[in-house]
């Protein structure tokens, strides 16, 4: 291999990125030495098994993706501005969507949704960390590296370039023979596996670790959403590994899975891919909806109305998930019998949507309701959200998708789905949540600059797409004649993704505006709230809870403080075993990076001994004694006397 | 020490080995159709049940309840998504 195939070069552009790149990890470097930080890092955060600080890690990588997707965003709003447009060339704007979707969906709405876990999750039934800290830790790690593998293919190798879903025969050797597609399967494989862990390990946290009287029905919605959420990662990342596997074997090692020919199926790749596919798209709304739950239950002062029938309808949707796949590629040219069925199954899944839809309404309903931040976002989500399931049940019906499929219209039916689902329901939650994490709310006042920006911008930039796709407009094409007519729209478009993006930098601002001047929390209960996370002190404590927390209702908080009666059991403090800190996970997800990377270029000799690695760091671990340590009892009474005050 | 060498382990992960061997073999012996797939099928079962019991520690819960649940659900997605990909791939094609 040449150098010149090594590093993609060519481009102006890339160039610019690289020196960039250079920059900042010098400047950090530099920054963390000059600071004397490195103790610091490798000590609070890098080893660190504590749920709250890895959910925060998870939060800041996301913010990050989001950039780094959202600038890529910006790339194809600019190019499709006008017609005939030279900004991008084919290529590269073939590049620029398939990392935008897979920088957004796997490396920036799943890491923000499991951000999100992992800091409230415990918190909210009354748990001192998850099941499996270690396990936890691991998690990260390995989504970090892959997120890290499958970014460094922009400057070393190539991005891949057959779209986010990746179809054969043009994911394959002969129709993508970069390296490009081999970074794809293997850093998806490699945070895949981070996922499933995760996945593993709330479900056991929610199923054994809750306080004493919290049975399942007496949990916050948002937990039993993260429940239904793991379970869905459960059952369906498997496949998605499964076929990870598959890909990686036909471009590295020469077998027929997805090719044409020697009894390969190409469509069976899609098959596969929409069977993790479409349950994906629920992972990653229904936390969403359980933020939604729990806003909207505590900004109107009103417990969560149909609270079964919200359960219930969550339980559906993870049933017909796994039902729905193949309306994915109703124009693959199956039987009228596998479209009608798939129709069926994916209009059916509109019923339990709406429950819920009607199910915040009703909450709202007589409720004293505050319009604070992230209500707005719940506010804005529920019109907003309707609109993209109504234009999905349009999709749905396989007749009328030979109309739609693959033009502009689907492109604006996802975003208006998932950008108000699960993207309004992280930064909702982000807003909600950020005393519990950090001890001081975020500007009021900027965070609804950020908002009516982004809200605006969003409807803006997505609005017109319906049209243009109506009108024939197909995606993934890099650009187009005056002669269609579809310069006015697209422009209409592209201005609308800038306010968008200035939205989401007001928000970002927001961070270090509050960070230097908002008032810091007291007693954390800003928000006047309901579940359990608001009973403990803000920024939390390490150990979360100095005496567990009795319940004997939902939102046992709201109650505890209606009521006047004590949440906490009278008594002594007792000491607490925690887990202790490790740099295993950390390596291992070094470790984990350099044998994808290596396999990336099927560098084997050099994969065979980081494959080694791997196998020795789990080893390690198997043989090693780790009992944590214990805070004892003074300890804890000095910290809850210095965070509470006198008054407990 | 015997008490302590994980003897279970070591087999489990001896027969899997075996297993996988086996279903390896389909190529390599001349079969029919059928009796390829009846290695692959019995193989798979085999595989599938010892990892779930000498790995997976299937059985060793108190709670009967939530392991059917479970298994049931496994099932029910294993189920759709073979027999799904059959009708989407193989039977539903006109």
């Amino acid at each position: 291999m040449k150098w010149d195939e090594f590093f993609v070069t060519g481009e102006p552009m890339i160039y610019g990125a690289d020196i960039s790149i250079v920059l900042v990890s010098l400047a950090i470097i530099i920054g963390l030495t000059y600071f004397k930080k490195w103790g610091y890092l490798w000590r609070e955060w890098l080893t660190t098994v504590d749920h709250k600080r890895i959910g925060v890690m998870y939060i800041i990588s996301a913010l990050l993706m989001l950039f780094r997707g959202g600038v890529d965003a910006l790339l194809m709003r600019t190019q499709l501005a006008t017609p005939d447009s030279k900004f991008l060339d084919a290529q590269h704007y073939n590049e620029i969507f398939t990392t935008h979707g897979v920088v957004m969906i796997l490396f920036m709405a799943m890491p923000f949704i499991i951000g999100m876990m992992n800091v409230v999750v415990p918190l909210q039934i009354g748990a001192r960390d998850v099941a499996f800290p270690r396990l936890n830790a691991v998690s990260f790690w390995l989504f970090f590296s892959g997120a890290m593998l499958f970014n460094l293919s922009f400057v070393i190798g190539g991005s891949p370039d057959a779209g986010w879903s990746a179809y054969f025969p043009l994911a394959s050797n002969e129709f993508s023979p970069t390296v490009g597609m081999n970074y794809y399967s293997l850093a998806l494989q490699i945070s895949g596996i981070g996922t499933l862990l995760t996945g593993v390990n709330f479900i056991v946290t929610i199923l054994k670790m809750r306080a004493p009287g919290m049975k399942l029905m007496r949990m916050p919605m948002f937990t039993w959403s993260v429940l239904i959420t793991n379970v869905i990662i459960l059952f369906a990342f498997p496949v998605l590994t499964v076929a990870l596997a598959l890909m990686m074997f036909d471009r590295l090692f020469g077998t027929q899975f997805f090719t044409m020919a020697n009894g390969g199926m190409d469509m069976l790749w899609a098959n596969l891919f929409w069977v993790w596919g479409h349950p994906e798209v629920y992972i990653v709304v229904l936390p969403a909806f359980g933020i939604f739950s729990d806003v909207i239950s505590t900004f109107s002062k009103r417990n969560l109305y149909g609270y079964k029938s919200m359960v219930v309808s969550m339980v559906a949707i993870s049933f017909l998930s796994f039902l729905v796949w193949a309306h994915h590629f109703y124009t693959m040219g199956t039987g009228a019998m596998v479209n009608s069925f798939f129709s069926i199954t994916t209009m059916a899944i509109a019923v339990p949507t709406g429950v819920k839809i009607f199910n915040w309404l009703f909450t709202l309903r007589k409720g004293k309701i505050s319009f604070t931040s992230p209500m707005l976002y719940a506010m804005a989500f529920i019109p907003i959200f309707t609109f993209g399931g109504v234009t999905g049940v349009m999709l749905a019906m396989a007749s009328a998708d030979y109309q739609y499929h693959n033009t502009m219209f689907l492109v604006a039916h996802f975003h208006y789905v998932l950008i108000p689902g699960t993207v309004f329901g992280v930064v909702a939650g982000m807003h909600y949540w950020f005393p519990k994490m950090f001890g001081f709310r975020l500007n009021e006042r900027l965070a609804k600059w950020a908002f009516w920006l982004i809200v605006v911008g969003f409807n803006t930039a997505f609005m017109p797409l319906f049209f243009l796709g109506l009108d024939g407009m197909t995606r993934r094409t890099y650009t187009y004649s005056a002669a269609t007519g579809y310069g006015p729209l697209n422009m209409v478009a592209t201005i609308g993704a800038f306010v968008c993006a200035i939205g989401f930098v007001v928000l970002c601002y927001n961070f270090y505006y509050s960070f230097r001047h908002s008032p810091r929390d007291e007693n954390g209960d800003p928000w006047d709230a309901r579940t359990l996370e608001w009973s403990t002190p803000s920024p939390v404590p390490a150990y979360n809870f100095a005496k567990m927390p009795i319940v004997n209702s939902q939102d046992a908080f709201w109650y505890s403080k209606k009521q006047k009666v004590p949440l906490y059991e009278d008594g002594p403090y007792e000491e607490i075993h925690m887990p202790s800190n490790s740099g295993q996970p950390v390596i291992l997800g070094i470790i984990m990076f350099f044998l994808g990377f290596f396999l990336v270029f099927s560098w084997f000799i050099p994969a065979i001994i980081a494959g080694i690695g791997v196998v020795i760091m789990l080893a390690v671990r198997s043989f090693e004694r780790d009992h944590g340590y214990h805070i004892s009892a003074k300890e804890i009474a000095a910290t809850e006397q210095k965070l509470r005050g006198d008054t407990v | 020490m015997a008490r302590l060498f994980p003897i279970r382990h070591v087999m489990g992960y001896i027969f899997s080995l075996v297993l996988s061997l086996v279903a390896l073999g389909v190529i390599y012996w001349d079969l029919t159709f059928t009796g390829a797939m009846v290695i692959l099928i019995i193989s798979a079962l085999i595989q599938a049940s010892l990892q779930l019991v000498l790995f997976m520690h299937i059985g060793e819960t108190s709670s009967k309840k939530t392991l059917y649940i479970n298994i049931a659900y496994a099932v029910f997605v294993g189920l759709v998504t073979i027999f799904g990909t059959l009708f989407t791939m193989v039977w539903g094609m006109s």
